[in-house]
């Protein structure tokens, strides 16, 4: 579903990020992306989302191939995924419900549907009370769910989350977790970048940790050993 | 449908960059338009002096009518030629007499000769044509002398050339001048919307779905500023008119491809802009 092979990124100012990184995520599968800042955790993810593209190597995202990659390719797969960042990235000037239909309007679904779905989505992320507060009415974990109902309006087969739970507290983290698990647990997968360890300890999922652009331990294959951070 | 009202929403959220974008477009196609009026205005003035240029030959006293009645016809069929007049010496006085009136006792019992005058078809008063028909003229027997303001004629298409010319470049730099303003009105107005555009091309919006609201939004901006600019003209040339000098407006069809003008260098400005700085976001 997701595949990396022997991907190498380079940026032109600060120099290699990752280095031959080839690595797998299954189908409905749970993988946390660990390492210190700067490691390549958000580089990774970015890969993903083909926000960039591998300097050599190949990434291969649900049928979409960086190597062959047409004009329009990067909106469809993008319309397959779902991304949820740690500054949540909300319109502020926009109710939370209009933050959500905000992203199903402009990827084309039927006005009609549009409501309907948003309230679904709002009431799955436990915000069917909230949805006409604009963001700065609600909390940072509020926020996130509203940016995890946006990023799920288009069924996505795999949610990407960088540090969704960087800027929350405890309770937040415990509950923005609590709704990732559980849509994982309806088949989606998530790829989750976060140096929270508490949150990786809570779960028995997969954990591969980046170091230098490199991955140096995936609790899939036993590759290497987790160094005294992951432990 | 959706990307109309996606350019109104962004009229409504942003109505003072708006406003702005508009007026600057109506200025500098004003600039266009004030050119133009006096493009206009020197061209019109220009073909009505055209219109006058004649030939005149004077006929020697004494020439057999018939022989002047043939010259009418043969030179009536030169294909430059629109209208040709024998002018009798009685008709020459008379003539005399009402276009100078200040000089009426001077022609009493004065003599003037006959002529024949000649008037060019439009397109043929240029002088190399002028030259060649008067020449054809002088070779009839009975001519005395021909007059056909030769300098005149020389100095009128130069004028008309040099009007021309400067006209199309001065209106051209204007255009480019819109085009550039309107860019950066533009570029203001995604700059303004960055945030919300990272996040439609984050859920997967394509790139045109992106583009076509800030392209209606230059379109209607320069028809807006293009019937402004119109509107400030006319006002322009009605105040011209009445304190200066009398204009001639621009007909309907020349105001209508203003208008379109104005909507198509919008169109070019946010196409230009709108691309380059979407790549940035």
């Amino acid at each position: 579903m997701i595949r990396f092979t022997h991907v190498v990124k380079e940026y032109p100012r600060t120099g290699l990020a990752l280095n031959d990184v080839s690595l797998d995520v299954a189908k409905g599968e749970f993988v946390f992306l660990t390492g210190p800042s700067g490691s390549g955790k958000s580089t990774i993810l970015k890969l993903v989302y083909m926000e960039e593209l591998p300097t050599a190597g190949e990434v291969r995202v649900s049928g979409s191939t960086t190597s062959a990659l047409k004009r329009g390719d990067v909106a469809k797969l993008r319309r397959k995924l779902g991304i949820v960042f740690q500054d949540f990235r909300l319109l502020e000037d926009r109710s939370a419900e209009a933050n959500v239909a905000f992203a199903l309007e402009v990827t084309g679904a039927p006005r009609a549907q549009i409501p309907a779905r948003v309230s679904r989505l709002l009431a799955q992320v436990g915000l069917a009370s909230k949805a006409t507060a604009f963001p700065r009415e609600l909390s940072g974990g509020e926020q996130q769910r509203v940016a995890i109902a946006r990023a799920l309006v288009n069924d996505p087969f795999v949610l990407i989350a960088d540090e969704p739970t960087g800027n929350l507290d405890d309770r937040a983290t415990r509950g923005i977790f609590q709704l990732l698990r559980e849509i994982n647990a309806s088949g989606t997968a998530v790829v989750m970048a976060t140096h929270n360890l508490d949150v990786i300890r809570r779960s028995d999922y997969r954990t591969i940790e980046i170091n230098r652009g490199q991955i140096v331990f995936d609790s899939a294959e036993q590759r290497g050993l987790p160094t005294e951070e992951v432990v | 449908m959706r990307a109309l009202r996606e350019a109104l929403i962004a009229f409504r959220r942003a109505p003072l960059l708006s406003v702005l974008g508009i007026v600057t477009i109506a200025f500098s196609l004003f600039a266009v338009g004030l050119f133009g009026l006096v493009a206009t205005n020197i061209r019109e003035t220009l073909s009505r002096v055209e219109e006058r240029v004649e030939i005149r030959a004077y006929v020697a006293e004494g020439t057999a009518a018939e022989a002047i009645a043939a010259a009418v016809g043969d030179i009536g069929d030169f294909p430059e030629v629109a209208r040709v007049d024998f002018v009798s010496q009685e008709a020459a006085l008379s003539r005399a007499r009402r276009e100078l009136p200040e000089f009426r006792d001077v022609y009493e019992g004065t003599f003037l000769p006959a002529s024949i005058d000649v008037r060019m078809r439009p397109g043929y008063r240029d002088p190399a044509q002028v030259r060649s028909v008067a020449a054809r003229i002088r070779t009839y027997p009975f001519v005395d002398d021909l007059q056909y303001g030769e300098e005149w004629v020389e100095k009128l298409a130069r004028i008309r050339n040099i009007a021309g010319l400067a006209g199309l470049a001065l209106g051209l730099a204007f255009a480019v001048v819109a085009i550039m303003i309107i860019g950066t009105t533009i570029r203001m107005a995604v700059l303004a919307r960055s945030r919300e555009i990272s996040i439609m091309r984050l859920v997967g919006a394509t790139d045109s779905f992106i583009r076509r609201p800030f392209l209606i939004e230059g379109f209607v901006k320069g028809i807006l500023g293009g019937g402004f600019a119109l509107l400030l003209t006319w006002l322009a040339s009605l105040l011209i008119s009445r304190y200066i000098v009398r204009t001639t407006f621009f007909d309907p069809s020349l105001a209508t491809i203003g208008v379109v003008g104005g909507a198509i260098i919008g169109l070019l400005g946010s196409l230009v802009s709108v691309g380059r700085h979407l790549r940035r976001i």
